[in-house]
């Protein structure tokens, strides 16, 4: 049986009276991709932000590695450190220069000393070919690039999970495969577990092991991508199905 | 006419060249380790108010948290809303009532009655300088899991920093100037050479000619050097890529679905 990384149990967000999410219950178990496919306003992302604690949930329990990191007293960083993050706007910080993205955390919060963790930031931009544009700055470089120095930014923490929020909706239609292509290496060659919520149903049939249809703030239909994608059981999924793959 | 005048001023600043450069140097002293320090404060009141605080947290730390906040709303609410003379009268005379001290030096006072001041107006400045960063920033610097404090000081207030360079600049120059109300403590900046020199040849008018042209030459010189200093900042303009580095392996664009193996570098191919 393989070892359940993250654990959802019973999630629900409420901002003031609206609940954006409703008893959220999945697991994500190692080497897994999950996509969570949706309409806008689902829930999706606020879903992600949970779950890296960017929200505070109204009520239930996220268990890492069967512990409960959402509760009081618990330290967020430490946990956020080993969970990356990949953003729809990219958030590179806009101070520092490419190479020094990537360093920072590794310096910072791992403590890695500055010959290191240059390494293991070179070596990452390397695998998503950002390392000749080192010396550039964030606003020097166009948005495909910046996702994947993004990208690189969160691999450099070797992290256990990646979560990716929409990570190719502010791209350019050009751009678009230039990051998928890293996403679809990451998952394939590299075995990263990832949690990624998109409108790119082609990464979600043919890149993920496991698709969760959310609407309206509860999960409405999860399983494998060929079952979600050719024999759908609920009227919602199919639905948003036909909408999605005739565009 | 305009002779006269200015065989007044040769004639005041052969004599007095050197009272009138002491001055300049006594408020250029203070007015730049007064806006330095009053930035620390200001910065230091900036990171204290933004802790992030929700209900996950401790009532200690809520409580602690929201007393810092009542404190330094307190603080920049005096001494933005009172006059700095009165300031420096108040604390001057004041603080021998309550401690056993002597300020045998009018530089210290002069220097913290002049920093708080510009303090309490830089803690404001930061804390527009922070609203306007982009959240993006405080997020993404969260998720790769930096607490507040390596947020605040590696991403968010460099980028800050950056932002209020002209409302540094501005608290500069107005410090250069009302440091001058500093002669009610008998502090002998370059106001208080003019009034020494005119007070002793009653020659009022060159003397504040001399004065006014100094001024100008402080301000404008701080205006000069700060542009420069903000150009700096904003970093440079073009970079180049990076190819000669053995780290870095091609000059070309992105390559990794080319790679049949697991590593860029090969090291874990058979």
């Amino acid at each position: 049986m393989s070892e359940h990384i993250l654990e959802i149990r019973h999630l629900s967000k409420a901002f003031g009276t609206h609940a954006v999410l409703k008893d959220i219950d999945f697991t994500v178990d190692k080497g897994d991709v999950t996509t969570i496919i949706g309409a806008s306003g689902s829930g999706k992302s606020t879903l992600l932000r949970c779950i890296n604690l960017l929200e505070t949930l109204t009520t239930g329990e996220i268990l890492f590695h069967g512990k409960d990191i959402a509760g009081r007293g618990v330290n967020s960083s430490a946990y956020r450190a080993k969970v990356g993050m990949v953003f729809q706007s990219f958030n590179l910080f806009n101070n520092l220069t490419v190479l020094a993205n990537c360093m920072i955390g590794q310096q910072k919060v791992l403590k890695i000393g500055h010959d290191e963790a240059r390494k293991r930031a070179l070596y990452y931009l390397n695998k998503v070919g950002m390392a000749p544009y080192i010396n550039a700055r964030p606003d020097q470089i166009s948005g495909g690039q910046k996702q994947r120095v993004a990208i690189a930014r969160a691999l450099a923490m070797e992290p256990e999970v990646l979560l990716f929020d929409e990570p190719t909706s502010a791209l350019d239609p050009e751009m678009v495969g230039e990051v998928l292509d890293v996403m679809k290496s990451l998952a394939t060659k590299d075995n990263m577990t990832m949690l990624v919520v998109t409108h790119e149903m082609s990464f979600a049939r043919d890149v993920s092991t496991h698709v969760v249809y959310m609407a309206d703030g509860v999960i409405e239909e999860e399983g494998e991508p060929e079952k979600i994608f050719s024999n759908p059981e609920s009227p919602r999924t199919k639905e948003f199905l036909k909408r999605i793959l005739n565009n | 006419m305009f002779g006269k005048l200015l065989s007044d001023i040769s004639g005041l600043w052969a004599k007095y060249g050197t009272t009138y450069l002491q001055g300049i140097g006594n408020t250029l002293i203070l007015a730049v380790t007064a806006t330095l320090i009053g930035c620390v404060i200001g910065f230091l009141c900036g990171i204290l108010q933004t802790i992030p605080c929700g209900k996950n947290d401790s009532v200690i730390k809520r409580v602690f948290l929201r007393i810092i906040r009542i404190i330094i709303r307190a603080y920049v609410e005096l001494f933005r809303g009172t006059p700095m003379i009165l300031q420096a009268v108040f604390i001057f005379y004041g603080l021998p009532y309550f401690f056993n001290v002597n300020f045998s030096s009018i530089w210290t006072v002069s220097i913290l009655v002049v920093s708080i001041n510009t303090g309490a107006y830089m803690a404001e400045s930061v804390r527009g300088g922070i609203m306007s960063i982009d959240p993006g920033q405080f997020e993404g610097a969260k998720a790769i899991g930096m607490n507040h404090w390596q947020t605040m000081l590696y991403i968010i207030l460099p980028q800050t920093l950056r932002n209020i360079m002209p409302q540094i600049g501005n608290n500069y120059i107005i410090n250069v100037k009302d440091t001058s109300v500093m002669f009610i403590i008998g502090f002998s900046d370059f106001f208080a050479a003019h009034k020494m020199v005119a007070g002793a040849v009653f020659k009022y008018f060159p003397s504040a000619f001399i004065e006014m042209g100094g001024y100008l030459c402080m301000t404008l010189l701080a205006s000069f050097l700060l542009r420069k200093l903000e150009k700096k900042l904003a970093g440079k303009s073009n970079y180049e890529l990076v190819t000669t580095d053995q780290l870095v392996m091609t000059a070309g664009t992105y390559n990794y679905p080319d790679h049949q193996d697991g590593s860029p570098f090969g090291e874990d191919k058979e």
